[in-house]
């Protein structure tokens, strides 16, 4: 098991290879359909220092007010990642991120996003909601809940050992690639 | 088998202890027209984002006893064990995606659709509040999300399909449906030339076969089907999401579409996708398709992926007023 604390350097990413299983630390930054397309769109300044380094998580968490006024995340698994397939790539080298959580996999566009930024792809149980919120120790920050509502905005978490396996590495592996000709090349026989 | 979780969750008695309805509640059937449900469409909705059904635990951990002990499939479906039992302890939702929100409410003649509808339509927003449902209801260009889990257009938002019946009791299905899995349904219409599927149960099994080959992991598999042969587009797709309510385990009615049925999952259970798409042999937990009729120029064949996180349940309450869940 590795343990890794963000942020992360390219060095320290370089040296993870598919298949190993991760334990993140430190902060992750939430942002899924609505916060790509504005990425690409627009690539706000502002998000510079707080991507850089960063792991994006795909995800849109059940949150819950305090009444002190700090929020909690009540449930928070990743969402599917392929819908980011457009935006990935660019928002990875525009912000220098280092790593994307998400379920499902991504498409030969990020891979080679991820190979020249110098990033990989964490895959998370999809689903595992209640067990990944579990692992959000706090919410340090949000920006853009009035704009794009609380599944879209930009939430800032600090996490402690949240488990993910990496199955997209900076040198062009992917554990979905692999998986998606075995089970055509099944199919294939099963329709024959 | 050390590190495996064991799927016990919390008694009967546990969960009536935590019910929004009072101990003792009886609906007051003398009069339907006035008969208000928010109450236990509200009960109804708490148990369904937070607790399982037992068919689906059970065949979540078949597939894990199936799986290589120590493997990212065994793993997984072992986290997702560990979440169920979460889940249910501390009454917070399975998953963030609490979906889409779909009723189907069976009810007496008297009974006020009108004003059974603004009812569950309360019910939602006080349990979105509650943080039982995510705000998952957005407009569609603007992608503004008003926060309470209405259509901001129409009341399009719950989906809510009534049927007056012959029985006395009302019942009320709820399915919360991912969009993640939503999104890997698929509706195929025959001749298909590409995949080589023809107007007959052969064309049908390779519909079924590729809608789950392309699904992959995205679906959160393993994934449950409901397979509409027939029907228009809209009548087949509505079929197709109703048989995700069937119980897993239970038979098909008719004969051969049963033995179809299992024969198909065995053969989808080959394909090595696995559970999140990580490879291994629990692909899908169950495949339940029933015919329709169809046009003569159409053959629709529609597929709804529901992700492993099979959230339904259903609120039966007698002509006495009492309720019973399932």
């Amino acid at each position: 098991m590795i343990r890794l604390t963000t942020p992360i350097t390219e060095e320290q990413i370089r040296q993870l290879k598919c298949g190993d299983e991760v334990l993140l630390n430190g902060r992750l930054v939430l942002s899924r359909d609505i916060g790509h397309k504005y990425m690409k769109e627009q690539k706000p300044e502002w998000l510079k220092p707080i991507l850089e380094g960063m792991v994006i998580y795909h995800c849109g968490p059940v949150v819950k007010k305090n009444p002190d006024g700090t929020w909690s995340f009540v449930a928070a698994g990743p969402t599917t990642s392929i819908r980011e397939e457009p935006y990935q790539a660019e928002v990875l080298d525009t912000y220098k991120v280092r790593g994307v959580i998400g379920k499902g996999g991504m498409g030969k566009k990020t891979s080679e996003g991820l190979q020249k930024t110098g990033a990989v792809y964490f895959h998370a149980t999809g689903g595992a909601g209640s067990l990944l919120a579990q692992r959000v120790k706090r919410v340090a920050d949000v920006h853009m809940l009035e704009e794009f509502g609380s599944p879209e905005a930009f939430w800032v978490i600090e996490v402690e050992d949240f488990p993910v396996v990496v199955t997209m590495d900076s040198h062009g592996g992917s554990l979905h690639e692999i998986v998606l000709k075995k089970s055509q090349e099944r199919a294939a026989a099963l329709m024959a | 088998m050390a590190e495996c979780t064991l799927p016990t969750l919390t008694t009967l008695d546990e969960v009536q202890r935590k019910s929004v309805l009072p101990e003792g509640y009886r609906a007051d059937f003398s009069q339907l027209r006035t008969l208000d449900l928010t109450l236990p469409v509200k009960e109804l909705i708490r148990r369904a984002s937070s607790r399982l059904p037992q068919d689906i635990i059970d065949a979540l951990v078949k597939g894990r006893e199936s799986e290589e002990e120590g493997s990212r499939a065994f793993n997984t479906l072992d986290d997702m064990v560990k979440n169920i039992v979460l889940a249910d302890g501390h009454v917070t939702p399975l998953c963030q995606d609490t979906g889409t929100v779909i009723f189907w409410i069976r009810h007496p003649f008297g009974l006020s659709q009108a004003r059974a509808k603004k009812q569950v339509r309360q019910a939602v927003v006080e349990a979105t509040q509650l943080s039982w449902l995510r705000p998952n209801c957005v407009a569609s260009l603007s992608g503004k999300n008003p926060g309470n889990n209405l259509d901001p257009f129409h009341e399009g938002h719950p989906v809510v399909h009534f049927e007056e019946w012959e029985k006395p009791e009302i019942e009320i299905a709820v399915m919360l449906k991912g969009g993640g899995c939503e999104n890997v349904g698929a509706q195929y219409r025959l001749p298909d030339v590409a995949i080589g599927a023809g107007r007959d149960i052969k064309g049908v099994r390779k519909c079924i076969i590729d809608a789950v080959v392309k699904a992959q992991g995205q679906g959160c598999s393993p994934g449950i089907l409901g397979v509409a042969i027939g029907g228009d587009r809209v009548t087949g797709y509505e079929k197709s999401k109703e048989l995700i309510l069937r119980k897993l385990g239970t038979s098909n009615p008719v004969p051969e579409m049963d033995a179809f049925e299992k024969a198909l999952t065995a053969d989808l259970n080959t394909l090595g996708v696995g559970p999140m798409g990580y490879g291994g042999t629990t692909t899908v937990l169950g495949v339940h398709v029933e015919e329709m009729f169809r046009h003569p120029a159409s053959f629709y064949v529609s597929i709804s992926y529901m992700c492993w996180s099979s959230r339904r349940r259903t609120l039966t309450i007698a002509a006495d007023g009492t309720p019973s869940f399932d």
